[in-house]
């Protein structure tokens, strides 16, 4: 493999390499027509092989070139980009978890069950509803896995008119995507002049027509919907759900729950708020609550839990070392499953490992520092740039650089460029859509004030600069390995895999 | 902006240009300007029918995606392959070379829901 | 907590925003606040946990036993180099790659995912991947419906029940009809009278999976591919063992033009069900339809060649309801690993896994079959997997198999009424002779000891 210089393009795994060069991971095994047709077979496989060292130097360089928490501060609004604990990554991957098929008789992965079953409990008992499951990938799976339940719902009790799902004009925009594929028609809702959704625009769409209302809270400007008790009247006066879209629940853990809000369904991004890694996008976690009403459509399966019939656990810590537990399958009323196996089990291990370390009262902590670390950045950052919302926020918070715009030229693009020049990730820009050149900033709870202080002076000298030379902000990045990429011939050009060189 | 004389305007900001029973439609100048730049045009099948201001395909830029309306209904009898290739002939010559697809009128009167050049300037103006 | 907030810092801090409390920060409407207690363990320190995880773990007996499942998700070699590779932190914290200028790394590699996965299903394109297998046969239907049109869909009967019963799920929200193809006494799909079937041209799509849930390898046959065609309905191929890839004729040869599957197989745990990762790919025309991420190769705006998330206009957080899906999340860090278990085994160790399952399972079936009583269902070529019919109800065989620390299979009864007698049994690369001997001394004494009570 040749080497590459820092600023040189890795060549592709495919471009290294020498046909026969294996590594001894197997056997030699003999030749597949020995045991199939060779009709059935394929005659080539233009894979390259290379040494073990190769692939591992191959990876690192990408590493090398791949920007993560464990590099920097990460303040991606609705991302909750916060430190991903060690120990969650070596509980996941204990053989005990790691080697278990899927298959495997109940009555041999008691463990596995429980750990299910108590972070099911878990997050019952923190978010206020009857039950979860642990079934949807993600939150957008999530999403459609909640609307799948209340077309079912709304199906069985013969209210088949129910057709229009509400989404507030910030929400994510799974939301709108979500309702489409469950044949729902959208109705979108515009926000009022406090970012918030209004209690007279709600009782003015909602009807015999309503089936769903979507609600973010708080929503994506970070503002809490301080009506929701009110909105979720007016929704269920009209004989409609309400739906808590989960994907800011690090504002409110162990602090205000969903199920006291009024809301009937939800979802949570357990890759956000329980400290899942990303991994470059993926996998999520998605689990779905429901209020009680609701608990026959969820999918399947689901853990069943029965007191022990005999003999004592060693070592109790938990109610739930007297049980014994079973995957249900016949769930007669539920929407059948989302997914291949029973769930993104590994992350749930994660997951149960992060609330194990910080119990109720710890949770409830996380959102209020998450919170704070928000409101400490909003106040800074006042100082040199517009706050549309200028108001106490939740965990995040949003800017505009709509009038800096029209002064130097600087667009909220160019400042989060201008970060990535500096060690820092870009906020969320351009998102939510009604705040015109927005940047997203969500700080989360895991960084201390020296960071928030670091990142609160970066932002200022880039405003500065942006004022004073424009065009050096514009011409940013330089410091990383590539400059602004172009889309446009990106699009127009699609260049989306490898192909065999011609041979000559 | 000038627009090219002989035209006929929707308010989704296509040009309807009608010789004889044939209307060549096109997306406006000032619609491509705010597109951005175009990466890919879904249009209509030749030989489809198609209503006045129905979805008939989607116009593709980087960044956003928008349906495709036709100003003028009546029977699809071409399209513009070129703009498989290049898509960019929409953002360079929206009025020429950008055109979209041809439809021929059976129902002349449907002109009369459309905007004259004045009338598109306007809307746009606002 | 990972806080790393001190008091001075809070005092500090809320003062900076002249708030004077916590609480206060996050106070809510009386209506809505908190009233319940909350029914948590209590705070753990962190060796209490790494104890209590490791008592569930130990809990889990089954990882201890000699074990021929599969049925989807199976046991193959994982290099360690993988676990230290793709656990570095940049990887493993990253986001999905939205500022490409600091995410190069990340998409090069998925760039690799999709090329990998374009060489193996002899298709055109493939997105940056899907949550599993299931989902991807669901969202590989949604673009055929996209494309036709067309709100029927004609699938094989041999097609993983679990991806059967999810694209159900799917399909009853978007009113899509399921009719299902029956199967030949060979174990293959009956595809006899697809001509008359797809006469009236209502359905968008025909699927079947190689090697099918039975481990029987499946083609579209030259008759039926012309009927396909002509009737305008997309051809789609499912694959749940991706490593038979390495052995079996691409789809592309026999005329599909979706493929989805599972890529689990491809150094990805079988963690109890997931995370896996599943993946779409497709021919050319179809590209526009693709649901998710797909990475692209361009140039910077100095002429470098840089890596990008591209097409994105067909995504949800643009289109909203428009979208071709609402997928967001894909399942980047497992198609990371796969694509490193792909580099690291290569050509000629893709090749050797193919042939060794193929070889270990037909030791098992041979060995199994040779039993009195025992015999197996199907005769067509397979995989890695065979029906061994044992001529009791399964789940008291392998109930009894326990006994002896052997997981014998997968209960057919389950999903098949018509095969309550029948075991899908799995060999791999892993299964050795000794465990396979010890299978079928085992089966035998208990269908043995049946014949005699």
């Amino acid at each position: 493999m040749p080497t590459s210089t820092y600023n040189e393009p890795i060549p592709l795994i495919f471009e290294t390499g020498q046909s026969g060069r294996a590594n001894h991971y197997v056997e030699h095994g003999q030749s597949h027509d020995t045991f199939v047709p060779s009709s059935l077979l394929r005659d080539d496989l233009a894979l390259p092989d290379n040494s073990e060292l190769d692939v591992v130097r191959h990876f690192t360089k990408l590493s090398n070139r791949t920007f993560g928490i464990d590099l920097g501060f990460y303040p991606l609004g609705s991302c909750t980009m916060k430190y991903n604990p060690r120990i969650n990554d070596a509980m996941a991957n204990l053989p005990g978890f790691r080697d278990l098929h899927p298959y495997t008789d109940d009555s041999l992965a008691q463990g596995a069950l429980q750990v299910h079953y108590e972070l099911e409990r878990s997050l019952a008992s923190l978010f206020g509803m009857a039950a979860f499951s642990l079934n949807p990938s993600a939150g957008a799976q999530a999403e459609l896995t909640a609307l799948l339940i209340a077309k079912r719902y709304f199906a069985d009790r013969g209210e088949v008119k129910r057709t229009k799902v509400i989404v507030p004009d910030t929400a994510h925009g799974t939301n709108p995507a979500s309702a489409a594929m469950c044949g729902f028609t959208v109705i979108s809702l515009p926000s009022d002049a406090r970012g918030r959704v209004s209690v007279d625009e709600i009782k003015r769409v909602v009807g015999d027509d309503t089936a769903v209302c979507m609600m973010t809270n708080p929503n994506t400007l970070g503002l809490f919907e301080d009506h929701i008790a009110e909105i979720a009247a007016a929704v269920h006066e009209a004989g409609g759900l309400m739906y808590y879209d989960g994907a800011n629940a690090n504002a409110i853990m162990g602090n205000v729950r969903p199920g006291d809000m009024g809301f009937d369904l939800m979802h949570l991004n357990l890759h956000k708020t329980f400290t899942i890694p990303h991994g470059g996008g993926g996998a999520g976690h998605g689990p779905v609550g429901v209020a009680a009403h609701l608990v026959e459509y969820l999918p399947t399966p689901v853990v069943r839990a029965t007191p022990k019939t005999n003999g004592v656990a060693h070592g109790p810590t938990a109610p739930s070392d007297h049980m014994t537990f079973t995957l249900d399958f016949d769930r007669p009323k539920s929407i059948g499953p989302m997914r291949s196996f029973w769930s993104n089990f590994a992350h749930s291990v994660r997951a149960l490992a992060y609330i194990y370390a910080n119990g109720a009262e710890g949770l409830a902590k996380v959102s209020q520092l998450a919170v704070l670390n928000a409101n400490y950045i909003r106040v800074k950052v006042a100082e040199f740039l517009d706050t549309p919302y200028p108001e106490v926020c939740r965990h995040e918070f949003v800017a505009s650089a709509q009038k800096l715009k029209s002064e130097t030229g600087v667009r909220a693009l160019d400042i989060a460029k201008a970060l990535l020049d500096r060690g820092y990730m870009a906020p969320t820009i351009y998102f939510p859509l009604i705040v015109p050149e927005c940047l997203m900033i969500e700080p989360t709870e895991t960084e201390s004030k020296e960071t928030l202080d670091a990142f609160i002076e970066t932002m200022r000298e880039i405003i500065t600069t942006a004022k004073s030379d424009p065009q050096a902000i514009l011409d940013s990045p330089v410091n990383t390995v590539v400059g602004r990429i172009d889309e446009t011939r990106a699009a127009r050009q699609p260049d989306l895999r490898w192909r065999q060189p011609a041979t000559a | 902006m000038t627009l090219p004389t002989g035209l006929q305007f929707s308010k989704e900001h296509e040009w309807v240009k009608l010789e004889g029973d044939t209307a060549t439609i096109g997306i406006t100048t000032y619609a491509q300007d705010s597109l951005g730049d175009i990466v890919y045009v879904e249009l209509p099948k030749v030989g489809a029918t198609v209503t006045q201001f129905g979805n008939v395909g989607v116009i593709e830029s980087v960044k956003a995606v928008s349906d495709l309306y036709t100003p003028i209904g009546g029977e699809v009898t071409e399209i513009n392959t070129h703009l498989d290739a290049d898509p960019a002939a929409v953002n360079r010559d929206a009025f020429g070379e950008g055109w979209l697809f041809k439809v021929k009128v059976t129902d002349a009167s449907q002109t009369a829901n459309l905007l004259d050049a004045a009338a598109y300037e306007k809307l746009t103006a606002e | 907590m990972y806080t790393p907030h001190t008091d001075a810092d809070i005092a500090e801090m809320l003062s900076a925003v002249g708030v004077a409390s916590l609480e206060e920060l996050l106070r809510v409407p009386e209506a809505v606040a908190l009233k319940a207690t909350l029914d948590l363990v209590p705070a753990l320190p962190e060796y209490q946990i790494a104890r209590r995880f490791d008592h569930f773990a130990r809990k889990n007996a089954g990882i201890e036993y000699s074990s021929f499942l599969g049925a989807g998700s199976y046991h193959h070699y994982i290099p360690p180099a993988i676990g230290t590779l793709a656990m570095r932190g940049e990887f493993l914290t990253a986001y999905t790659p939205y500022q490409a200028e600091v995410s190069q790394g990340y998409l090069q590699a998925i760039y690799e995912w999709q090329s990998y996965i374009c060489l193996l299903t002899g298709m055109e394109i493939a997105n940056a991947s899907v949550y599993d297998g299931a989902t991807a046969l669901a969202e590989g239907a949604i673009m055929a419906i996209n494309a036709t049109g067309r709100k029927r869909l004609l699938i094989s009967h041999a097609i993983h029940p679990n991806y059967r019963a999810v694209l159900k799920t799917y399909c009853d929200g978007l009113d899509v009809a399921i009719d299902e193809l029956p199967m030949l006494a060979d174990g293959r799909t009956d595809c006899s009278d697809l001509v008359a079937r797809l006469a009236d041209k209502s359905y968008a799509a025909v699927a079947l999976q190689t090697p099918n849930f039975f481990g029987v390898i499946e083609e579209l046959d030259a008759a039926s591919l012309a009927a396909v065609t002509e009737s305008g309905t997309v051809p789609i191929a499912v694959i749940a063992e991706a490593v038979a890839m390495g052995a079996l004729r691409p789809p592309s040869a026999w005329g599909a033009q979706i493929v989805v599957g599972e890529a689990q197989s491809f150094g990805v745990a079988v963690a109890y069900g997931g995370p896996y990762v599943g993946f779409i790919a497709a021919t050319q025309e179809h590209m526009r339809r693709i649901p998710g991420r797909l990475v692209g190769k361009t140039l910077d705006k100095h002429g470098k060649q840089a890596y990008t998330l591209t097409l994105q206009a067909r995504e949800q957080h643009i289109r909203r309801e428009k979208a071709t899906s609402n997928i967001c999340t894909n399942q980047a860090h497992c198609a990371l690993i796969a694509t490193m278990w792909l580099a690291f085994m290569g050509k000629t160790g893709l090749y050797d896994v193919a042939a060794l399952n193929l070889q270990r399972s037909r030791e098992l079936a041979t060995a199994v079959s040779s039993i009195d009583g025992v015999k197996l269902t199907y005769d067509a070529p397979f995989f890695n997997e065979v029906v061994v019919d044992v001529g009791r109800p399964a789940g008291e065989v392998l109930e009894a198999l326990r006994k002896h620390n052997i997981l014998g299979g997968v209960d057919l009864g389950r999903f098949y009424p018509e095969h309550r007698n029948c075991i899908l049994m799995t060999a791999t690369e892993l299964t050795t002779s000794a465990q396979i001997t010890a299978l079928a001394d085992a089966l035998s004494e208990v269908v043995h000891a049946y014949v005699h009570v």
